[in-house]
């Protein structure tokens, strides 16, 4: 070690400070500069500290469980009856839903339909809450050679949850609908009328820009729209609420705020994507 | 520093001087710790902010009452991971933190000399300032205003965070940081 005199010593320990913040500055702008390199930082910590939360996840996951099971267990009466009520009118629906899914399909078959290509899916375990004060996002834990791309899209068993923005070689992130960059192009299923769904950090997103005319009714189911192939049509996203000031807001499908564990479709859609990395991606490397 | 003091000491032994680095590196060390865990999956409601309220708390008591156990370059480090962990623009934790830290360096004749009160009360002032500053540098560098409504949680939530965790740090800073003191 450099032996140095008492009073440089000093006045370098006094410096140290102003030297770093001037260093976080530098931080801020290279962050701006340069954000895939944030981006990398922090797919690379993710991707270190995703095995660990997902080992910690399952243990958790089992205390929720045995929470919600006590919750339950005093509930039991009464929800048996309203599920028995329930099913006797989904078994009604589900007739319906059969005669029309036999009709539809003479249809299509008389009118030479091409059909929608079947998705390729695959199912990753949300280990943790990858959001911040400022934004809404979950980490995925993943093998390695999984063969997410960005843009993938996530639906949980009720509805769309987010797309892909951030690949790393053992996890990804997942921005959630309710995210305030998120901008999602939808249909309100009824009127048929295209509008956006704009994400505001809140638990409901914003519905926004629909055609004059047709303004979004109570209830009305709201599911993606092909627009911009980014998405493919008809993805259950929720259904309109209007809030206390009157703007509608859209209750979402998925349950965003308990995600346990989500399907990432790939329907090799390129028509928004973020910028791919020029740079090779670590599972490209290894091969 | 200690080769200057008069006074007979145990020999500098491999486990002695084990010992006395853990001890140094223990408030650096459990921040870091802290903060993990934070962030861990534990389905806690206003969890982000949470990551915010531990890493103000804990730099802002060890820079006021072991400060050399927590050097600049430790919180900038420290920085650094908030800033990964909490999803914010690459800096802004750092800078916050950093700042804290040199409020409290300079503050910390006055202050450690006051009672829990005070600190408190300068300590949520430090609270609204950071969180302040964070919404602030946030929105500047992605070009938009934000909601203020998380900042202003965060900020209670920071304030109201510090009595409990300090009760616990004090604990630690008595015996275990810094033995022979207590």
């Amino acid at each position: 070690m450099i032996r140095l005199s008492i009073p440089v010593r000093q006045a370098l320990a006094k410096l140290t400070l102003p030297v770093l913040i001037a260093a976080a500055f530098g931080l801020m702008l290279l962050g701006k500069a340069d954000a895939l390199l944030a981006e990398r930082a922090r797919m690379a910590l993710a991707d270190a500290l995703a095995p660990i939360y997902g080992v910690v996840a399952e243990p958790l996951a089992r205390v929720r469980d045995a929470v919600d099971n006590a919750r339950n267990l005093v509930a039991i009466y009464r929800d048996n009856a309203r599920l028995r009520e329930e099913n006797e009118r989904l078994r009604r629906w589900q007739a319906v839903a059969l005669a029309l899914d036999a009709e539809n399909a003479t249809l299509k078959a008389n009118l030479r339909w091409i059909p929608d290509p079947t998705p390729s899916y695959v199912t990753a375990r949300v280990v943790a809450d990858a959001g911040g004060v400022y934004a809404r996002a979950v980490l995925l834990s993943l093998g390695p050679n999984h063969g997410i791309t960005k843009g993938q899209i996530a639906l949980d068993d009720r509805g769309l949850v987010g797309r892909v923005t951030e690949v790393g070689a053992r996890s990804a992130r997942v921005l959630l609908i309710t995210d305030m960059n998120s901008r999602i192009p939808v249909i309100l299923e009824s009127s048929r009328a295209r509008a956006m769904l704009v994400g505001t950090n809140g638990p409901r997103p914003r519905l926004m820009y629909w055609p004059e005319g047709t303004q979004p009714a109570e209830g009305e189911r709201i599911v993606t729209s092909a627009e911009a192939n980014a998405f493919p049509a008809g993805l259950p996203v929720g259904t309109v609420h209007y809030s206390t000031s009157n703007a509608p807001e859209v209750e979402p499908a998925a349950r965003l705020e308990r995600l346990e564990v989500v399907r990432l479709f790939d329907y090799g859609l390129r028509g928004v994507v973020a910028p791919e990395t020029s740079a090779p991606r670590p599972t490209d490397r290894r091969r | 520093m200690d080769d200057r003091l008069p006074g007979i000491r145990p020999r500098p032994s491999l486990w002695r001087r084990l010992d006395m680095s853990a001890r140094r590196g223990f408030p650096a060390a459990t921040t870091a710790l802290l903060l993990l865990v934070t962030a861990a999956p534990l389905g806690l409601p206003g969890q982000a902010e949470l990551l915010v309220a531990v890493a103000l708390s804990c730099v802002f008591f060890w820079s006021l009452f072991r400060p050399a156990s927590l050097p600049p370059p430790v919180v900038f480090l420290l920085g650094v991971l908030w800033d990964l962990l909490g999803y914010a623009p690459p800096g802004v934790g750092v800078l916050i933190l950093l700042v804290v830290h040199g409020l409290a360096l300079r503050w910390r004749r006055f202050l450690v000399r006051q009672g829990f009160l005070l600190v408190w009360l300068v300590f949520v002032g430090i609270a609204t300032g950071a969180a302040a500053v964070e919404w602030a540098l946030s929105s500047l560098l992605i070009f938009r205003v934000l909601p203020p409504a998380p900042a202003a949680f965060q900020a209670a939530l920071t304030a109201g965070l510090y009595p409990p965790l300090a009760v616990l740090l004090t604990r630690a800073h008595q015996t275990l940081a810094e033995p022979g003191l207590s």
